[in-house]
């Protein structure tokens, strides 16, 4: 769909961990078209803190209904306020933004790897490769067990897997070292999360010469491509994260 | 009916709103969001000789009511732009304005001259104040001698448009300006963006690449603000304004300090809209205090 600037209403917001929130906000659109691995940039008023735009992944979207749904982790000012919306509220956002994940072919083997609140683009990810018939391994990491995030909507569409690095939930250690890597293989990997996870998983997907892309945050003012301050140094020369990205294949990136 | 059209020194505009340059891209990127020939003109993103990789990432610090960044002039060079961008440019129905840089006079008159050849430019803005890029920008721009040599050189091969930017870190903006207007300049905008720094206080690290960058927004308005109207005292060259501009009362404001024209930067990176918002606030503006032409405002500062 065309990029626009919308006023959107807070339908529901739960925190469904400590300082992790779910907005679902009412797009009031129809069969509009938002793919996996788009954002969305959030408009913070009232502070001089706030003063640019907050981009949040696409955490789940149904465009029958045109509920679009935000995972909003508390990291400063800009999340903590949002974090306060209620319902009814509205929020000003600018959407859809950046480029979105390359779709699975039929019959692929999926993982998708996830890193604390960086699981944000991979349920709807995950959704529509379910929906194209593919059902995805999830395999999502966090620090402890009090910060694993719900998994019951990630285990209706397909196999979930979790590593903690203290090893109170799942299995102990970092995502590249969990068991599913070692007992099956796959077609695709895609990855959001921290950095150095990304680059772990990157590592790995190289070695085992595994297609892989990743879904990048960088810093950023617009959104659109204008301020260039969002760039990655890539293969061909700096890029913009929010338009050439977030998503990248992990070949194009210097890592 | 309110007449918003200007005259800058025979560069005329539709309405005194230009997006500001390094903050519109080449125009196509708002495509969505606005009508690009509603506009007075455009600034591209600021265009150099030879194609620049700019500055290092992190290029971007958020401040208080406001950003730094240091994006260090990256853009693909004069040739690209003439090849892929002015073809794409030249539909809109605007002044399409390029803001040129160089590292050494030498390349700040090979982009005037090439861009000289480009029939849909009708004005150029002489970037000598960009704080983020070690050679060129601001050294020109804040040496009184090498500013006059760099005008003095560009509008020996220009002679369409010269706008002059001017940079606001120095100890007395006129002086700048009036070597602008001895030099031909038949404008000058200001101010670029402050010199600045951000420091992550757990870290101890700076929050840019560069260490320093430039400083925008709201935050720098009142000093703006002050510096056009200085300017415009100063030289009879028309001044265009800009500096944390948000809205239309803040456009206004630098009208009625002395500016003829203003510019929208950093705001356009929130509100891609705001530009054309700002048009129709400055129209009701003029409504509402019974005025028929735009240059009505200018310079009315009741002191």
């Amino acid at each position: 769909m065309t990029r626009q600037i919308r006023d959107v209403k807070v339908l529901n917001n739960r925190e469904i961990s400590k300082g992790v929130f779910i907005l679902d906000l009412s797009t009031g659109l129809v069969d509009a078209a938002i793919e996996p691995g788009q954002f969305v940039q959030v408009k913070i008023e009232g502070s001089r803190e706030t003063f640019l735009r907050r981009p949040f992944s696409v955490h789940d979207y149904d465009a029958s209904t045109g509920i679009l749904s935000l995972l909003v982790q508390v990291a400063g000012p800009g999340s903590l306020k949002l974090s306060g919306a209620g319902k009814g509220d509205s929020l000003n956002i600018v959407f859809p933004l950046g480029n979105s994940f390359t779709l699975p072919l039929n019959g692929e083997r999926v993982l998708l790897v996830g890193g604390g609140c960086g699981v944000a683009p991979l349920l709807y990810l995950g959704k529509r490769i379910r929906k194209a018939g593919i059902e995805p391994q999830f395999l999502l990491g966090f620090r402890e067990s009090r910060s694993v995030l719900e998994t019951g909507e990630y285990e209706l569409v397909g196999k979930v897997s979790i590593t903690t690095e203290d090893g109170s939930m799942g299995e102990k250690g970092f995502v590249t070292q969990h068991s599913v890597l070692s007992v099956d293989s796959f077609d695709r990997i895609y990855c959001c999360g921290p950095e150095p996870m990304m680059k772990a998983v990157a590592a790995y997907a190289l070695r085992t010469d595994t297609w892989c892309e990743v879904s990048l945050e960088h810093l950023m003012a617009c959104g659109f491509g204008v301020c260039l301050c969002c760039v990655v140094d890539t293969t061909a020369g700096n890029l913009c994260t929010c338009t050439d990205g977030p998503v990248f294949n992990i070949k194009n990136l210097k890592w | 009916m309110v007449d918003l059209s200007v005259n800058l020194n025979g560069l005329v505009l539709k309405n005194p709103v230009i997006t500001a340059s390094g903050t519109f891209g080449y125009g196509s990127e708002f495509d969505d969001f606005i009508d690009v020939s509603r506009l007075g003109g455009i600034i591209l993103k600021g265009i150099t000789a030879e194609p620049r990789e700019g500055n290092p990432y992190p290029r971007m610090a958020e401040t208080a009511s406001g950003m730094l960044n240091s994006v260090g002039l990256q853009n693909k060079g004069i040739g690209h732009f003439i090849s892929e961008i002015y073809p794409v440019v030249s539909e809109y129905d605007t002044q399409v304005i390029l803001n040129v840089n160089g590292n050494n006079i030498d390349d700040y008159v090979k982009v005037a001259g090439l861009v000289s050849g480009l029939g849909k430019i009708n004005a150029i803005e002489l970037n000598i104040s960009c704080p983020n890029v070690k050679m060129g920008g601001m050294a020109f721009g804040t040496v009184r001698q090498s500013a006059r040599e760099v005008i003095r050189a560009v509008r020996n091969v220009w002679n369409r448009h010269l706008m002059v930017k001017l940079s606001p870190n120095v100890t007395n903006i006129t002086e700048f300006a009036v070597i602008a207007e001895e030099e031909g300049a038949d404008s000058v905008s200001l101010i670029n963006t402050l010199l600045g720094m951000a420091v992550d206080s757990e870290s101890r690290r700076p929050r840019l690449a560069t260490v320093t960058g430039g400083l925008s927004g709201p935050a720098v308005k009142p000093v703006a603000l002050r510096m056009v109207w200085q300017v415009s005292r100063a030289v009879k060259i028309p001044v265009v304004g800009l500096g944390g501009i948000m809205n239309a009362a803040d456009a206004v404001e630098f009208l009625i300090a002395g500016a003829s024209a203003i510019q929208v930067g950093t705001a356009s990176f929130i509100d891609p809209d705001i530009s054309v918002r700002i048009i129709d606030g400055i129209g009701d503006y003029c409504r509402r205090h019974s005025l028929s032409r735009v240059t009505q405002i200018t310079g009315s500062l009741e002191l």
